[in-house]
């Protein structure tokens, strides 16, 4: 792939001596910083939720779930508590403390973070532009041609580097619109201040354990985007489209003087 | 240098427009944060572990937990739902004076009231339940995650401090454990809700030891480690600066949140 600036309109054709010739970055400000706070705060929620989870990895249906109770599964993983029975010999120290403080911290980030990425990106037609899938591409057929050039392993091609494909924009309009959503509402269904004033919050996902299970499930799958995404910008070039994300060009650099 | 580079550095886009445009945007949103932050001190929306990393994230879900929870009710459960066989964490050796206690049948407990009331008083546990008895079936949950619902019997906390005719400058209510390291504090509308209880009762019998007996205090809107064992004392105040290091309670001492709404 060459090394050029993204032109939008000529994408599937860019010639491989083009000079970076328009000041329309790949990715805006706007987005480049929320993603990165975003990430910065995922990381802490995902290790205190972790941490969290440790000092009583065994999850629940319903209201309520403690040792004495049947579990809906547990986590093969030593406890932070010595009274939660694991069959390892050994307890971990309690890091709870700290990852609560924490976690709550960067869900408020993020949630500001979100907040101005959602009411920004409409305002600024970014959903529309560059995440809602074009009309040509709502049918089975561009569906599932995406599904197999992913599935081979195919290099993302020219038009790749410059806007998202749509296997790219449905997964992140359902990581936006409906996981951060999801876990975002199943933790303040968690929250027994919150489900005081919100009590059908709580009662409509089936109980407090259940919030919690749900938490955790929305969570892996918060995960596994994360290992895919990493994965499909390793596979695309890992430092263009990071240099992409961070100054907010395309293309592979090139040292041109 | 690349062109691409010193293109990159050059000034080209702060025009001395967009420069005060900016400069005022922050000017207004330091000022906008400071007013906020003395509407939120007059309204009590700032929790005595404000200060460090964490303030900000503390602060901002005590502010609002309180702003949106501050007389909704905890929720309650059918009697069916209570939790079979009742479920008691663990809890740290019991010292010497409280096992004075237990082998007189707990007939000397005592719970003593003073600070910002009135009528300093001290409560024997007969004297507790000649109160009209009140009770709810609420979750008690831990914040490691476990939780389960039980049937809590006792005098609501706000007829004592009616009782002791608390000042109206009183702003917390600090309850200090016969265990000496284990003290935590609530505020007012805590406090004074419905369902913020001195236990002495559980699923219709006494309160057993392992679940705080004699009296404990339940705070249902909060995790279970607000809802301290084994009171003996209560002291009323408008500030909790000049108790432990002044962060509200022990948990903050040990590392927790001094509000455990979430």
């Amino acid at each position: 792939m060459s090394d050029s600036a993204c032109i939008p309109s000529a994408a599937s054709a860019v010639p491989d001596t083009v000079p970076a010739t328009t000041d329309t970055p790949r990715h805006s400000a706007l987005v480049r910083v929320t993603h990165w706070i975003t990430t910065l705060c995922f990381f802490a929620l995902l290790v205190s939720g972790a941490e969290i989870v440790v000092s009583h990895p065994r999850f629940y249906w319903g209201e309520t779930g403690n040792d004495l109770t049947p579990t809906l599964f547990k986590l093969p993983i030593p406890a932070s508590r010595a009274l939660v029975p694991t069959g390892y010999g050994y307890v971990l120290p309690d890091q709870n403390g700290w990852s609560r403080y924490l976690h709550f911290q960067a869900a408020w980030i993020v949630i500001f973070v979100g907040l101005l990425y959602v009411i920004s990106g409409w305002f600024t037609g970014h959903f529309q532009k560059n995440l809602l899938p074009g009309k040509s591409d709502l049918s089975w057929r561009a569906f599932s041609t995406a599904i197999a050039s992913r599935l081979r392993f195919e290099r993302p091609n020219a038009a790749d580097a410059c806007s998202y494909n749509l296997l790219q924009r449905l997964s992140y309009l359902f990581v936006i619109f409906v996981l951060f959503p999801l876990v975002i509402w199943t933790g303040l269904a968690m929250s027994p201040a919150f489900v005081s004033a919100f009590p059908a919050t709580v009662n409509v996902l089936g109980g407090q354990q259940s919030a919690r299970t749900l938490h955790f499930f929305v969570s892996l799958a918060l995960v596994l985007f994360l290992l895919v995404h990493v994965g499909m910008v390793w596979l695309a070039g890992f430092w263009s489209r990071m240099r992409a994300m961070i100054t907010g060009r395309a293309g592979t650099y090139k040292e041109r003087t | 240098m690349s062109e691409r580079l010193r293109r990159d550095l050059s000034p080209r886009k702060l025009s001395r427009r967009k420069l005060i445009a900016t400069g005022l945007t922050a000017a207004a949103g330091v000022a906008g944060l400071g007013v906020a932050a003395r509407i939120a001190q007059r309204y009590g929306l700032i929790p005595p572990d404000h200060g460090g990393i964490y303030g900000l994230g503390e602060t901002l879900t005590y502010a609002s937990q309180r702003l949106l929870t501050r007389h909704s009710l905890a929720r309650e459960f059918p009697r069916s739902m209570i939790s079979k066989p009742p479920f008691a964490n663990e809890i740290p050796p019991l010292n010497d004076a409280f096992k004075r206690l237990q082998g007189g049948g707990f007939a000397d407990w005592r719970l003593s009231v003073d600070g910002m009331v009135a009528r300093p008083a001290s409560f024997s546990l007969d004297q507790l339940k000649s109160y009209p008895s009140r009770s709810q079936i609420t979750m008690l949950q831990c914040e490691e995650g476990w939780s389960y619902i039980a049937e809590w019997n006792g005098v609501p906390l706000s007829q004592i401090l009616q009782a002791v005719e608390v000042h109206p400058q009183a702003r917390y209510v600090v309850y200090f454990s016969i265990d000496p390291d284990w003290w935590e504090s609530i505020d007012m509308a805590d406090a004074l809700h419905p369902q913020t209880f001195l236990v002495y009762g559980m699923n219709g019998d006494e309160l057993p030891v392992g679940s705080g007996g004699p009296l404990r205090l339940r705070v249902p809107r909060q995790v279970g480690y607000k809802s301290v064992k084994f009171i003996t004392h209560l002291t009323v105040t408008d500030s909790l600066k000049g108790f432990g290091k002044g962060l509200g309670s022990a948990s903050p001492e040990g590392g927790y949140a001094w509000y455990a709404g979430i």
